[in-house]
Parts: C-alpha cells; structure tokens; sequence
C-alpha cells in the first residue's frame, strides 16, 4: 500500500463520525423532508403521497398567512432594533473608554440568559399588575396626564398592556431581543479592532470629522461584519420560537405572536399532520434563501473586502 | 513671536467627549444590568412584596430560604416539581453532548484540515451548504427517526447526535488546525509519529483554546436548548431545566413569582459563572465566529 493510499484510509476513518453524522442527522432527514412534504404523513402510519396538495392547501390557509406576516413583520421590527443597538454600543465601547471591559461585560452577560429563563423573566417584568416596567413607567404617565390637564388637554395616557394588547406584545418581544443583542455587539467589536489605525490617521491628516470618520472609514471597513450579522440575524429571527412559545400560549393576544416556527411546530406536534409541517419548513427554507441572497446582492457594491 | 500650533484633535476623546460617553455607556448599562438585579431582588422578597404597587426595589430583609423552597414547590397541575432531577438531566445531558463534541468535531476537523483524501473538498463544501438549512426543515423526519427507533422519551436524541459532528464546529476547528505550522506535523511523521500520534500529541495540545470554545458553545447549546427535549420528553422526572421553568408558570394565575424568580436564578447562574471563569474564550470565540463568515 502506497503512503497516499495508506493515509487515505486513516483520513476515512477520522472522518467517519461525520460520514455517519452528516447522512443520517443532515441529508437523510433533508431528502426525507421534501418527500414527507408532498405527503399525508402523521408519524403513526407510513406517508401517502398526495402531491402538490400541501402546498396548495397552505395558500388557501389564513393561518399560515397569518404566522408568515406576524413573523415577518417582527424581523422588520427586531433585526434593524438589535443591529443598530448592538452596533452603537460597540462603537462606544471601540471609542478607548476607561472601564471597557467592564462595560463589554455589562452589555454581553444578558445573552447568556436561556431564553426559557429569558421568557419567564420578562413575563415578570411586563407583568400587567405588578410589573416592574409599568411600575415605573405609569406614575411618569400620570404626572403627564396631570401636566396636560393643566394646559386643560384631556389625556388619559396609561403604561402599555404589553402581554395582552396585540399592538404591544411583538414590541414586548422586541425590547428583550434588544436586550439580549451582546452577541452580535461583540462580533461587531472584534470587527471595529481590525480596523487598521493608520486609516483612522490618515482621515484625521484630512481634517475628517467624527461623522466623515464614520460614514468614509468605520461603515465600510466593517460591512463585510454588518452582512454577516444581518444574515445570521435573517436566519434566527425568521425561526423565532422559545420565548414566545413560553410567553404568549398559543400566539396570544389574539394571535399576534403566532409566529412561524410555533405554527409549524403545532402542525407537526399538536395535530401530527407532519407532512403539512414539512411543507412549511420548506417554504420558510426558500424565504431564507432568497432574503439572504436579497441580502447578497444589495451588499455587493456596498461591502467592502480588504485585501488580505 | 507668538505662534500658536494648532494640536491635531486625535487619540480618541477630547475631556468633554469622554465625560458624555461615560455618561451613555452608564446609562446603557443601568438599563442592561436592570433585569438581572430585578430578578435577584424577586428572588429575595417574600410574597406579599412581590404584589405591591408601587414595587419595592430591595425587600428589607433578605429571604434566602426562597432557594431551597422553589425545590420543594407544589404546583397546582403538576404537582411537585423536582427542580433537583431537572438540574442533574440537564447536567448529564451537557456532559454527553460536550464530550461528544470535543472528540468527534476535533478527529473530523482534524481529516479536513492536514490530510489528503478523495472528496475531501466535495464534503467540506456539502457540509458549509447545510449549515444554512434551518432546524424546522428537518425536524419532522429526524423525529421519525428516533421514533421508529423507540428512543423517544429518552436522552439519546438530545446526545447522542453531538457524537458524529456538528457542521458548525467543524468548520471552526478545521480553520484553527490550519494556523498550526505543517512543518510540525512533518517533523513528528519523519520521527516515525503516526497520523494518530500526530493528532493526539501534537495537534490537540496546541488547540486547547479553540476545543474550549466548542466545548463552551456546546455546553450552552444544551443548557438553553428548549425545541429539542420539548419534542422528545414527555415524561416530567426527564424534563430538563427549561421545561421545568415552564411547568412553574403554566398554571393559571398565582404564579410564585419569588420561588420562580428564584429558580430562574439558579438556571442562569451557572451559565453565568462558567463565563466569568472563560471570559476570554468566550469572547474570542464569539470574535471569530464573526470574522471567519
């Protein structure tokens, strides 16, 4: 046996966890998927294949229209909140502050939360009667309605239901996926320390302002950080499912947290039409690759690559 | 002859620029660091407190037997929720999947990243482009699977996967065991060293940090994952920590908030403690999983 033969079968056996891994847990289920998609299948009888018929049932279903629009229009909300915020807060943090690290900590620790303990927490703090958000922000309401009296303005301003009004429970969700946006502030930190200095020099030599610093330097440099994060934001914002699957039983107040993924799982888990739940999951497979090559091909003038 | 020179306004922040980024930053982090305090406070209040409007901020008297009375808490529809049995599943569940993934991902990386072999770049590709499938995809015939192989309502759908590789990890350590300079690799071969005695004393320990790291995301990975065991456990003493939360707060009204705030705390604190004691493979790691994309 040559030495090229001989390390060609070591390097098939160092890789055969993977081999066995990526068949079974990855392209069988995918292949499997696309089938089961174009079946009745309920786990407890073997599929029967009943064409397109899935997928044209989900275009007359409202509530899969419903789970996609609610879904979609939480991305819109969430992703830019989370980016801008985390984006900002590394570039303080990137400005040579005293206490840095502290602060990095401070921002980074409430990602860590799992998002079950993450769902249950904020149920407390948005709790109607003695959450701790209202608790604050009512009496500053009250002391403004009492204010606009005096101008004789009738207002009854009050703190927001944010678990039980369909209007505020999807900014409810927003705020906390704010909270929890210091994975993507670091990422974005790491990005703004590979900015070379001399760049920085150079546009100082040239009179540049904060903002021409900004706007010429610090943007273009890091867009290459900025495209990854708006696609893995795309890709776990679509799938959103622990917290408000915890939070909001059933997608309430009035569904307006039903979201995809809980749609798709209720399908698959609560009314075992499997196959049903395949179709979506495909679906939202080709909203994710479209959006991420959206994502793509708006960016390619925009981002910058460095030479190395 | 008085001549003024302009300074250049460079390194950084002028005194006054500071003073309001300080400011900011202070501000940011009272707002980030609220909700944990808030949670701690709850956690040490007895109940009448925690149903006082206007809320009180810190209780007079700390109660910290609120800690060992959430593990003893009679819920309404579930009964007795054994916080304990939750804690030890999740932690038996951690250690298989962390160690799982330490050795299969390192011996998998280890194939696509120093040697030659037919189809290795086919694979390396085909693995990056499943990356990006998302989990629902695959989750109904996965759970076929483990059904036709009656390991539903047991542990070994959440671990034993972990054990043949993870796309994700492979491609870290893969880019990692390439900055190791070959010419070691060649030196421990010309000393008679075998492909597996190269990986084993050579490879492994200069990659301590970057098998941390997948040590560190996979821990974390099974410590929050709640899809997973939500699909395949429906027997409570086999709930891990994040099922058991819910089962607190599922019952209708007169939620324990203390004894559940309590219990939150005890879910996040270890989370919390293994990144203050790795805070700087976290923080890189998380570094690089941006960079490399």
């Amino acid at each position: 046996m040559t030495a090229r033969r001989k390390e060609a079968w070591t390097a098939l056996l160092f890789v055969s966890p993977w081999i066995v891994g990526f068949s079974t847990f990855l392209l069988y289920p995918l292949l499997a998927s696309v089938y089961y998609s174009f079946c009745d299948y309920s786990v407890l009888h073997s599929p029967v294949w009943v064409g397109t018929a899935n997928y044209t049932t989900l275009y007359h279903d409202e509530v899969f229209w419903k789970t996609l629009g609610n879904t979609l229009i939480y991305t819109l909300m969430a992703l830019p909140m989370s980016m801008i915020v985390a984006l900002s807060l590394a570039m303080m943090l990137n400005a040579k502050v005293r206490g840095m690290t502290i602060y990095r900590t401070i921002f980074f620790v409430p990602s860590l939360v799992p998002a079950a303990s993450l769902a249950i927490l904020w149920l407390w703090i948005f709790n109607g009667q003695q959450g701790v958000v209202n608790g604050v922000l009512q009496p500053l309401l009250d002391a403004t309605n009492g204010l606009l009296h005096l101008l004789h303005i009738p207002a009854a301003l009050s703190a927001p239901q944010w678990l039980s009004s369909p209007v505020w429970s999807k900014p409810a969700l927003v705020l906390m996926g704010v909270w929890g946006s210091g994975n993507a502030m670091l990422i974005y930190l790491a990005g703004l320390q590979d900015v070379p200095q001399a760049l920085y020099e150079a546009a100082d030599l040239d009179g540049a302002g904060w903002w021409a610093k900004t706007w010429h330097v610090t943007l273009p440099m890091l867009s290459p950080v900025i495209l990854f994060n708006l696609i893995m934001g795309i890709i776990g914002t679509l799938q959103v499912f622990t917290v408000p699957y915890i939070m909001f039983p059933g997608g309430s107040p009035e569904r307006s947290t039903y979201f995809y993924t809980m749609y798709l799982y209720d399908n698959a888990f609560v009314y075992l039409k499997m196959g049903y739940a395949c179709a979506m999951g495909w679906i939202m497979f080709l909203i994710i690759l479209v959006l991420t090559l959206v994502a793509l091909r708006m960016s390619e003038r925009r981002v910058y690559y460095g030479g190395s | 002859m008085a001549l003024t020179v302009e300074r250049p306004k460079s390194r950084g922040l002028g005194q006054r620029n500071a003073w309001l980024m300080h400011l900011a930053l202070m501000a940011a982090s009272v707002l980030f660091i609220f909700p944990l305090v808030w949670l701690i406070m709850t956690s040490l209040k007895p109940v009448e407190d925690t149903m006082k409007v206007p809320p009180v901020w810190i209780p007079k008297v700390f109660h910290f037997e609120n800690y060992p009375q959430a593990f003893v808490y009679q819920s309404d529809q579930l009964g007795y929720i054994p916080f304990l049995v939750y804690a030890r599943n999740t932690l038996v569940l951690a250690i298989l999947t962390v160690s799982g993934a330490v050795a299969s991902n390192a011996l998998v990386a280890y194939a696509f990243a120093r040697m030659r072999w037919k189809g290795r770049d086919f694979l390396f590709a085909a693995t990056l482009a499943t990356m990006m499938v998302p989990f629902p995809v695959l989750m109904v015939p996965t759970y076929a699977l483990f059904k036709a192989l009656h390991w539903t309502d047991t542990f070994r759908p959440l671990w034993v996967p972990a054990w043949f590789g993870n796309a994700f990890s492979i491609f870290l350590l893969r880019q990692f065991f390439r900055t190791i300079p070959f010419e070691l690799s060649e030196a421990a071969r010309i000393d008679g060293c075998s492909e597996w005695g190269i990986f084993r004393h050579v490879i492994l320990p200069l990659s301590k940090p970057a098998l941390a790291v997948i040590a560190l995301f996979t821990f974390m990975g099974t410590w929050n994952d709640f899809m997973g065991p939500l699909i395949y456990l429906t027997r409570q003493e086999l709930f891990t920590l994040g099922l058991g939360l819910q089962a607190y707060q599922t019952q209708h009204g007169g939620t324990p908030w203390h004894l559940l705030m309590a219990a939150t705390t005890m879910v996040i604190a270890p989370v919390l403690i293994l990144f203050f004691f790795t805070q700087k493979q976290f923080i890189q790691g998380i570094a690089v999983t941006g960079l490399k994309g």
